[in-house]
């Protein structure tokens, strides 16, 4: 039996009668650096959670230096040793550097009381190994969040961790900084200390992991050594397609575009931002549907933001009928005819204390309206019409959107984005968590929009959605364009390919 | 978990939401059956009379109140702004009462848009932008007035406090009138439905494009004059501007009504009737401890166990 | 929450205007409050004098007390309004029980400020309800207590002369106040707990990210109800002092109260949001805003209300810097 610090056995764990975990075993070895991949939905930020005592599992069992163990509380599994860093910094930004680094664990005085000095000699101390020089008695606020991150990893490690499991550590670090992580994690493993290592950028799990795990739609995939594993097998294993079936296909044929005739509606222009995209361009034409593909975290949705002007960009520019849009300004894009359907549901979607109808004439209001009172008839006569056409399931127009199911609530935005009368729809993951038949029924809409000549960007992690939906394909890898494929190019084996394909220099 | 048990914790969930959203309905019936059959002179138009007009002032800054809250915020200053408005009357009677009302409204008016500015365009707590007021508001107010109480002789001001249309207390009406408008506001026009748009999912109203600091400045300022309108009242009836005493703890009064009338605090939802009979309960919890000789500290020891109670019930509510 | 989706540069400017904002919080209040007894102490003879110095020092221990258990808990990212009524509830118990002697004069507004202070923090730690909401709410009820004692407010108890209770708010060493030492002890075993302690730290955790202070396995429930409790039991403790200075429970202080130790907590740089703040900050809070007050008296032909006028715009401008310094850190 092989040697593991700690293990998850044939775990599952639902959330409201949807399986997140199903029997998924997992094994971690003392001071190997251990790759967990997945796209959305694939149960590592579940699994990670049940590892560290977040959520209990419902079976299965958790095993720690080989004795089954239940950590009830996060508090407990910090105490065994196994302490997590996490994408958003869980530290105090008003504290000191070194107060972070001590807390709840401070020395003190014979007299019972914090003893300053040691904690700062000992915070500087400790710091200067993760590359943190400068007076540890700043606020942690004023460190960059790469800085901030490698504060909770120094307090990680110094609380006796022996387990450190790190979720997304280098979506937010300088490339001078990623390579300070890599020693440290090489310093961590010399010293027996296992990592969980989550990212999905394919370079760096290939230079710094030993194994990988590969979780999909809550099953265990594959675990192995990560050196005999090609790049393309571990990308077609996280989007669950059959590496034979790309082998088969290959490139071919020559791209066709049925669109080239028409001017663009949409330029998207060297879109970057810091952390998110660099030097992204993207062009949508009349009556075209073009997809963006990529992993998670590649930018996709961050595309769209930006095309929206939600997202602070430091280059680029947006153009629609080529007229440049002002910057960030989500109203002057809105004007324009850009809609976005929003990857949130419920964080940037549904009001859910507000009924149907007036979910879906939300953006539509002063259309509707006549010196600001709200014409009760016109709006009837347009949620009537945008739910009979996308075919919205509700006891009334008056039922909460709250209360409906995933699906129909996605229709309602689909409809409330359809009543402003769009001339650009960008759709961040229209068929995400709805059932088959809706979401064959929101497909559909979308072919027959964009036959509307809409121009529709279709952002999607399901890949046969994407080919069978898009007139182009734009492939993204860690916030740049790895590739367009147009036509017969539309393949998976040649998204795969892009987004399998050795990253140059990271930039 | 097993099913009974979800079964049964989803019915804890049905009657709390029942209570929040129709308890004070219940409330006000039993209060008045209560005092129908154990209250003497309870039944006569005199008495009815005297409760609503109490009721009246707190039920308008309510009104406001409610329109705040729908956004998810909160507006402490709406006391000292009362206070504000009562003060400049008696230096504005001179050019009629007119005037002055309108002048008073204009104050109101004023600190609402201050209070939003700082919610809206700096980013401030709604808490925390309110504070300011009501920690200054009522000391300007009290320098205005050079700390005194000054009577009030304009005739037809002080019947805005003491007379009659059709046979109804003005103060009533205009309370009612203002409810009806606000129930409008709320349900039938742009901006009624862009406040609780912005207090259900702020982040989803700023992607739909709605103007969300238009909309706060807006609520902040309707609330403040509605303080104003609730100040000119008071003044009136009182035949007297006392910016000492005016509208003192207001600000828990009209929170008082909104929550036990059904709006919760976390916004998105704002309910007037239920404001207007919050408002009434609250009236009525006083004038019933009154009428059986309970002391006014009994009552207010009442008046802190109702909210108590009426924010956690909302609480459990919203946390589903 | 936002951090990470901040622009590459913010750190640095963000390091810079951390440090202003801990300059400007900090010695911002201290300065003006320098340039302020500079100007007093030269344009009025009286001000300088030993007798008004004195009493300005005494009549500020009694807000110092109440604005340091404020300062505790709007640390902690809490606010409590109840504590002028507390203040009140707590001077009429004092004179009430100074009938049965020193001890119980001094016991049972502690016992009873104390547990109305353990109630708000219950409330606020395990029932997840606003602070705001909750204290207010213990506003009005330890008015109402305190109108239930005192028959309506009808009765005002008067502490016998002579009782050695009078000592505590009455009695002088070297010509200063008891109360001022009361407060200069308070403040220093304040001081020590917050900086010196892990009690301490866990206060500022708990305000600053209460989220994080929870991964991290600090009690965040019980950190809230103690600052809670020591904010009743010190608002009830200043009521005893207000009690023994006058020699009798009156029932019409503390009205508004909450809101001059919320402003001076504020003004001394304490942030309202929570997560930074010192005591000696609300020290000098006090200070300012008593010297002010005093000058104002000085003047005689300013009105007295003047003073909330100050603090309310005090209170603004401070609040307005302290959130602009934060916007880039918060900004999406």
């Amino acid at each position: 039996m092989e040697q593991s610090v700690l293990g998850a056995v044939g775990v599952s764990k639902e959330f409201l009668g949807v399986k997140a975990l199903d029997a998924v075993s997992f094994s971690l070895r003392p001071g190997e650096c251990h790759a967990l991949v997945g796209e959305n939905g694939a149960g590592k930020s579940t699994l990670i959670k049940v590892l560290t005592g977040v959520y209990q599992p419902d079976g299965g069992e958790i095993r720690h230096r080989g004795e089954p163990v239940r950590f009830a509380r996060p508090n407990a599994a910090q105490q065994a040793g196994i302490s997590t860093i996490y994408q958003e910094v869980n530290l105090v930004p008003l504290m000191s550097v070194a107060s972070n680094v001590f807390l709840d664990r401070e020395p003190r005085t014979r007299f019972g009381l914090l003893d300053w000095q040691k904690m700062n000699t000992g915070a500087a101390e400790l710091l200067v190994g993760y590359g943190i020089t400068g007076d540890v008695r700043r606020p942690l606020g004023t460190l960059s969040v790469g800085a901030q991150q490698m504060v909770a990893l120094a307090r990680a490690v110094s609380t006796d961790a022996h387990v450190v499991i790190m979720d997304e550590p280098t979506s937010s670090l300088e490339p001078r900084e990623v390579e300070t992580l890599f020693s440290v994690i090489d310093r961590l493993r010399e010293q027996d200390i296992a990592i969980v290592y989550v990212s999905h950028r394919m370079d760096e799990l290939y230079r710094v992991c030993d194994r990988v795990t590969v979780l999909r739609d809550g099953k265990h995939v594959h675990t192995g050594d990560l050196a005999d594993l090609p790049r393309i097998e571990l990308v077609s294993m996280m989007l669950g397609r059959e590496i034979g079936d790309i082998r088969a296909h290959g490139v071919t044929g020559f791209g066709e575009d049925h669109h080239a005739d028409r001017e663009p509606l949409l330029r998207a222009e060297n879109l970057t931002s810091p952390h998110a995209l660099s030097d992204v361009s993207v062009s949508i034409r009349p009556g075209e549907v073009v997809g963006l593909a990529g992993l998670l975290g590649s930018g996709r949705s961050e595309t769209a933001m930006a095309i929206l002007g939600a997202l602070p960009l430091s280059g680029g520019r947006v153009l629609v009928g080529g007229k440049q849009l002002p910057s960030g300004n989500v109203g002057a894009a809105m004007r324009a005819g850009i809609s976005l359907l929003a990857e949130d549901r419920k964080a940037d979607g549904i009001v859910p204390t507000l009924s149907v109808r007036e979910n879906i004439v939300l953006a539509a209001l002063p259309r509707l309206s006549r010196f600001g009172l709200v014409s009760r008839a016109k709006q009837d006569k347009v949620v009537d019409i945008f739910m009979k056409r996308l075919h919205i399931k509700a006891s009334s127009p008056e039922q909460k959107v709250g209360e409906l199911s995933g699906g129909n609530q996605q229709k309602v935005l689909l409809a409330r984005w359809l009543c402003t009368e769009p001339r650009i729809l960008l759709l961040d993951e229209p068929t995400r968590g709805i059932d088959v038949g809706a979401k064959a029924e929101v497909q559909a809409l979308i072919d027959e929009l964009a036959k509307e000549g809409l121009a529709v960007l279709l952002i999607s992690s399901d890949m046969e959605e994407l080919i069978d939906g898009a007139d182009r394909l734009v492939v993204l890898r860690d916030g740049v364009v790895a590739g367009e494929l147009v036509g017969d190019q539309v393949s998976e084996a040649n998204v795969l390919a892009a987004i399998a394909a050795e990253g140059g220099e990271d930039d | 978990m097993t099913d009974t048990a979800v079964a049964r914790s989803w019915t804890k969930a049905q009657v709390a939401g029942w209570l929040q959203a129709y308890g004070v309905y219940l409330a006000v019936v039993l209060l008045l059956v209560f005092n129908l059959a154990f209250t003497d002179n309870f039944l006569s138009a005199a008495n009815f009379r005297t409760q609503l007009v109490q009721a009246a002032p707190v039920c308008i800054v309510a009104l406001g109140m409610a329109l705040v809250i729908g956004t998810e915020g909160v507006d402490l200053s709406v006391g000292a702004v009362m206070a504000l408005s009562a003060a400049l009357i008696p230096l504005y009677l001179g050019y009629g009462p007119v005037a002055a009302v309108l002048v008073a409204l204009v104050a109101g008016l004023a600190a609402g848009l201050f209070n939003g500015f700082l919610v809206s365009y700096i980013g401030i707590q709604p808490i925390v932008a309110t504070l300011a007021l009501l920690v200054g508001g009522r000391g300007l107010a009290l320098v205005i007035a050079h700390g005194q109480l000054i009577g009030v002789r304009d005739q037809s001001f002080l019947t805005l406090g003491t007379g009659d249309l059709l046979g109804i207390p003005i103060s009533v009406l205009v309370a009612a009138v203002l409810s009806v408008l606000t129930g409008l506001l709320v349900r039938r026009t742009t901006f009624g439905r862009r406040i609780v748009a912005v207090g259900g999912n702020r982040s989803a109203s700023a992607l739909a494009g709605l103007p969300v600091r238009k909309v706060l400045v807006g609520v902040y300022a309707l609330c403040g004059v509605f303080a104003g309108i609730a100040g000119v009242l008071a003044t009136a009836r009182l035949g007297a501007s006392d910016p000492a005493d005016i509208g003192l703890l207001m600000e828990l009064s009209a929170i008082t009504a909104v929550v036990v009338g059904g709006t919760p605090l976390t916004g998105g939802r704002v309910r007037i009737l239920g404001t207007v009979m919050g408002a009434v309960l609250m009236q009525l919890v006083r004038a019933t401890l009154i009428k059986h000789d309970l002391p006014d500290s009994t009552a207010q020891l009442v008046q802190a166990a109702i909210i108590v109670v009426a924010v956690y019930v909302a609480r459990e509510r919203s946390t589903r | 929450m936002s951090v990470t989706e901040a622009p590459a540069t913010a750190p640095v400017a963000g390091a810079r205007r951390q440090l202003m904002a801990g300059l400007l919080q900090r010695q911002g209040a201290a300065a003006v409050l320098v340039v302020v007894i500079i100007v007093s102490w030269l344009s009025f003879p009286r001000f300088g004098s030993a007798d008004n110095l004195r009493d300005l020092a005494l009549q500020s221990s009694f807000l110092a007390v109440i604005a340091l258990g404020m300062t505790f808990v709007i640390i902690t990212g809490g606010i409590d309004l109840s504590v002028g009524s507390v203040y009140a509830l707590g001077g009429v118990l004092a004179a009430y029980g100074s009938q049965w002697g020193f001890l119980v004069a001094l016991a049972l507004p502690l016992a009873v400020c104390g547990l109305i202070g353990l109630i708000n923090g219950i409330l606020v730690a395990r029932t997840g309800l606003a602070p705001f909401i909750v204290t207010l709410a213990s506003l009005l009820f330890a008015r109402g207590l305190l109108l239930a004692i005192t028959s309506e407010g009808a009765t005002t108890y008067k502490i016998k002369d002579g009782s050695a209770f009078l000592e505590l708010g009455r009695g002088e060493i070297f010509g200063v106040g008891v109360p001022v030492y009361l407060a200069i002890v308070l403040f220093g075993l304040g001081g020590l707990l917050l900086r010196r302690t892990r009690f301490g730290q866990s206060l500022f955790a708990t305000g600053g990210a209460e989220q994080s202070a929870l991964l991290m396995g600090l009690p965040v429930a019980r950190t809230k109800i103690t600052v809670y409790t020591m904010s009743g039991l010190l608002a009830g403790f200043a009521g005893a002092l207000t009690a023994a200075y006058l020699q009798s429970g009156v029932t019409v202080i503390g009205v508004g109260t909450e809101l001059d130790a919320i402003s001076v907590v504020v003004i001394g740089g304490t942030l309202l949001t929570g997560g930074a703040g010192t005591v000696i900050g609300t020290v000098i809070g006090v200070a300012l805003r008593n010297v002010i007050q005093n000058i104002i008296n000085q003047i005689g032909t300013l009105d007295s209300n003047y003073q909330s006028v100050v603090s309310g715009a005090f209170l603004l401008i401070v609040v307005v810097i302290q959130r602009w310094l934060a916007r880039p850190r918060t900004h999406r």
